[in-house]
């Protein structure tokens, strides 16, 4: 596909000249990945143990692509911020992952499931990476199966399935509502086994602030030890980061409190293209917020909407209990706006129109920002007995936190951030713009385009990790000549006296104001502007107000404590000032994005009726942004064409 | 509401440590006791005192990172809770709480709330894990397993490794989370090949990492948010006794 428009140059940003190529194999789609696997040149097994690679991060993509990694003969050291690899935040995954068994004998194939995957993404994904994605996520379970992950199983043995958001077939396998905890666990006793055969060396509690780049190629990283707060490097003859996604950008979010973008941030300083960063996704049902000292949001899975309805008072401001209000006083709106899949649209639907109401000033709870997710016609019509049997854990959950007994009223619920598409562009082969330099899971930005699917994420990382970077790796390891690299040497030194600098310089600004007080008036700067729904006035005044914050960031911060000691408030500080500069680009991510596709939604590009209204036309691209110094970002774009899945107008009326 | 907070402070391992107290006004009954620490934090950063360090990341209790004793108990009062999901409603206004780092000699405390759990990775890599190379594995079908199995499998593998089974048992003794994941594994058919000296290796590791003995206390299970049973402690016995006389060389004498 031909782009219509050329760059311009504005005040925020300039076309910069990469030539982003995917780099997929041409020919029939169903052959694409068997043909790429083919053409790779191998590594052989001598050859294997002479090569070192870092693995940034321990989740389901790090922690499955260092196992595996390690036992075709690779050394392979991984790094994670947490005490122990198993507690990476894939490990929070509620729902399931899916997968194209077809086990159930309802239609389900790969190609059902790339297509579902190209369509629930609006059109803003790379095919060929989807198509594989489908195909791979057969293998998944078989792995994961094997490894003694106990999924949910059928009377006679068999794997059950479940079915999920934006699919008509059943296809999501599941163990209990702790899917990505047993996968993680599968995937970190993987890794463990061989950390016990010597060939992974782990590093807890070890954080990367920087990114080692060598005569064009990504050759080590600068790491802070968390316990000594010793700075130090490594070297390999590959970097790989799986670090996830960066939702904690808004402060409050589903987003473990340690979950962070300073990996990528840093690799994008060094070069790395970042794609589409302001495609954020908005969960619709989480429990509110609290009060201001909340510290993140709690999720309630998706499946609750299968029975409970949705709904605000009809007028604004009506502060009557819920069990007070009639029947015709309220306003059941995902029923009225959309008849045919009414509770049941997708997040970003659901989430916009939650705002929408609450905007209206008919907003339920003490802050107005809530609306009810009520149980009482399921209870009437099923009876007790099956809702607990259905639900029973997560009303258990929903009383712990909120103390209020969603049997007897209604669950209040809000949409909250959940989950970044966004992310470093890679290529076909996971390589990012800087050789050497592999990004898998949520922190590159390959498969799920403007949204992503409910139960997409597991697999998508599980895939990355177990299946695509192993034989990628090698194929780039194959094709290059490595010389032995020295911590020692000149850009190693550089690197690691920037982060002493930065560490220092966060240390001995000694203001006013508290790392947590910055990281929430930014959060909710972001979440006002580049949030659910976005406008060009907005944006531009969002940018304005980042930047004075920044600015009052690096003059007030207060960071207690030293540098060569347990601090997590320092840990924090360096996490927060990433954020900052990510939180720019997303909003002029989002500005040049005229158009409203997935989970970006320009008030200004809306059909009549207030739906996303895509233009194809003109923004059929990825965005990949590149830092240029303290100049405006360069917008790098990679077309995108559909042989395949063709556009068309998603429509849940 | 207000709390009164005695907090064990610690500056490292080698440094002596003591309870200091702090005086908390001004909470809400709905936030989490790690909420509660968080804003005590803001004010001694404010106030150019070190904050207290504690553990914490997913803050939805699935994730282990969390844990700290209230007035002696592992996790606090309400059974089945992380600290993270703790909220304050559960306490009197102006209650005394006393909060200290899980004890034990294999957990040394890093700072204040903050110990180093690895040992406990170290047991998991002695052989808490079935062989299978990726690549290997046939149809995830193959092999049958009933819904009994498959149920009983996840109970055990629902341990999320925080620790304070450790913490309240008087022995220190770390059999529920070993014994937990010798169940998950052992309970499968894809375990089997392993099972014997799964076992072994797991309990010697267990024993060298410093972790005391089991005597059957049960504060383990009392104190579990998972609600992982004692139970696996005896199938965990079991695989290690079974195999430890199948190990035994035939008698010399």
């Amino acid at each position: 596909m031909q782009l219509t428009e050329t760059i311009e140059t504005t005040r925020l940003w300039r076309p910069g000249s990469l030539s982003l190529a995917a780099n997929a194999p041409s020919g029939p789609i169903e052959r694409a990945w068997d043909k790429a696997r083919f053409e790779m040149k191998l590594v052989s097994p001598a050859n294997k143990r002479k090569h070192e690679i870092i693995v940034v991060g321990s989740g389901l993509a790090g922690a499955s692509a260092a196992a595996t990694l390690a036992e075709l003969g690779y050394n392979v050291k991984c790094f994670c911020f947490q005490d122990s690899p198993r507690r990476a935040h894939s490990i929070a995954a509620q729902g399931g992952i899916n997968a194209a068994k077809n086990y159930h004998n309802d239609g389900d194939s790969v190609y059902r499931l790339f297509y579902d995957t190209v369509k629930g993404g609006d059109f803003r994904s790379r095919e060929a990476n989807v198509y594989r994605l489908a195909q791979i996520s057969v293998h998944i379970i078989d792995q994961c199966v094997a490894q003694g992950v106990p999924f949910a199983r059928e009377y006679g043995g068999t794997l059950a399935n479940r079915s999920f958001g934006g699919a008509q077939v059943s296809r999501t396998f599941y163990a209990r509502g702790q899917t990505g905890q047993q996968l993680l666990l599968g995937a970190y006793q993987a890794l463990e086994r061989q950390v016990d055969a010597g060939r992974v060396k782990m590093f807890p509690r070890t954080e990367m602030l920087d990114l080692v780049v060598v005569d064009g190629k990504a050759r080590g990283i600068v790491t802070r030890d968390l316990v000594s707060g010793a700075i130090e490097s490594q070297a390999a003859d590959a970097v790989v980061l799986a670090t996830g996604g960066y939702g904690n950008v808004y402060f409050l979010s589903t987003n473990a409190k340690g979950s962070n973008c300073t990996a990528i941030w840093r690799a994008y300083k060094r070069g790395a293209a970042f794609a589409n960063p302001c495609f954020t996704q908005i969960h619709p049902t989480c429990i509110p917020v609290s009060g201001h000292y909340q510290s993140k949001l709690t999720l309630m899975s998706e499946s609750l909407r299968n029975d409970g309805r949705i709904w605000v008072p009809l007028n604004k401001g009506d502060k009557r209990a819920p069990n007070e209000i009639p029947e015709a006083e309220r306003d059941y709106y995902l029923e009225r706006r959309y008849p045919s899949f009414g509770n049941l649209v997708p997040r970003d639907v659901a989430s916009r129109n939650a705002k929408a109401v609450c905007d209206e000033g008919r907003g339920v709870g003490e802050h107005g920002l809530g609306v009810y997710l009520d149980f009482a016609d399921a209870i009437a019509r099923l009876g007790r007995g099956v809702i607990e049997e259905r639900y029973g854990n997560l009303f258990e959950m929903y009383q712990r936190i909120t103390g209020e007994n969603p049997y007897q009223t209604p669950m209040r619920i809000y949409p909250a951030i959940h989950y970044t598409m966004g992310g470093l562009w890679v290529d076909y082969q996971l390589m990012s713009t800087i050789p050497g330099l592999f990004v898998i899971g949520e922190a590159n930005f390959s498969d799920h385009g403007a949204n992503r699917l409910g139960a997409s994420a597991l697999m998508q990382g599980l895939s990355d990790g177990y299946f695509i970077l192993p034989y990628t790796i090698g194929n780039y390891l194959a094709a290059h000549k490595f010389e032995k690299i020295d911590t020692l040497n000149e850009e190693f030194r550089a690197a690691q006296d920037a982060v002493a600098e930065r560490t220092s310089r966060l240390l001995q600004t000694r203001g006013t104001r508290t790392v947590d007080s910055f990281h929430r008036e930014l959060g909710k700067l972001v979440w006002d502007f580049c949030g659910m729904s976005r406008n060009a006035g907005g944006l531009e005044h969002a940018i304005g107000k980042i930047r004075e914050l920044r600015e009052e960031y690096w003059r007030e911060v207060k960071v207690p404590g030293a540098a060569k000691e347990i601090n997590q408030s320092l840990e924090k500080a360096g996490r927060v000032a990433d954020f900052f500069e990510l939180a720019e680009l997303m909003c002029i991510d989002a500005l040049h994005r005229e158009e409203s596709c997935g989970a970006h939604f320009r008030e200004e590009h809306a059909t009549a009726d207030g739906e996303a209204l895509r233009d194809d036309a003109r923004f059929s691209y990825v965005a990949a942004w590149q830092y240029n110094g303290g100049d405006p970002p360069l917008l790098n774009q990679e077309p995108l064409s559909f042989e395949y899945v063709h556009p068309s107008q998603r429509s849940y009326k | 509401m207000k709390l009164i907070f005695h907090i064990w402070r610690q500056r490292d391992r080698g440094s002596p440590g003591r309870m200091v107290r702090y005086e908390k006004d001004g909470l809400n009954p709905d936030m989490s006791m790690l909420e509660a620490l968080d804003v005590l934090n803001e004010d001694l950063t404010i106030k150019g005192e070190d904050p207290v360090v504690f553990e914490h990341d997913c803050r939805e209790g699935i994730c282990g990172s969390c844990g700290f004793m209230i007035n002696g108990v592992a996790h606090g009062p309400l059974l089945k809770t992380t600290v993270c999901q703790l909220t304050l409603r559960h306490f009197e206004n102006g209650q005394e709480l006393y909060l200290e780092p899980w004890r034990a000699k294999a957990f040394p405390i890093l700072r204040d709330l903050m110990v180093d759990r690895s040992a406990f990775d170290r047991i998991i890599a002695s052989g808490g894990y079935i062989s299978t190379p990726t690549g290997s594995a046939p149809d995830g079908n193959v092999i049958p397993i009933s819904k009994e199995a498959a149920e009983r499998a996840m109970d055990a593998a629902a341990c999320i490794g925080c620790g304070a089974c450790v913490a309240a048992c008087p022995n220190a003794s770390a059999s529920l989370f070993t014994g937990a994941k010798i169940s998950h594994l052992g309970l499968l058919p894809q375990g089997q090949p392993e099972r014997a000296s799964r076992a072994l290796r797991m309990v010697a590791r267990m024993n060298e990492e410093g972790f005391g003995q089991c005597t059957n206390i049960g504060e383990c299970e009392a104190v579990c948010p998972k609600g992982i049973r004692l139970e696996v402690i005896s199938r965990m016995n079991h695989d290690f006794l079974k195999a430890s006389w199948a190990a035994r060389q035939p008698a010399t004498d």
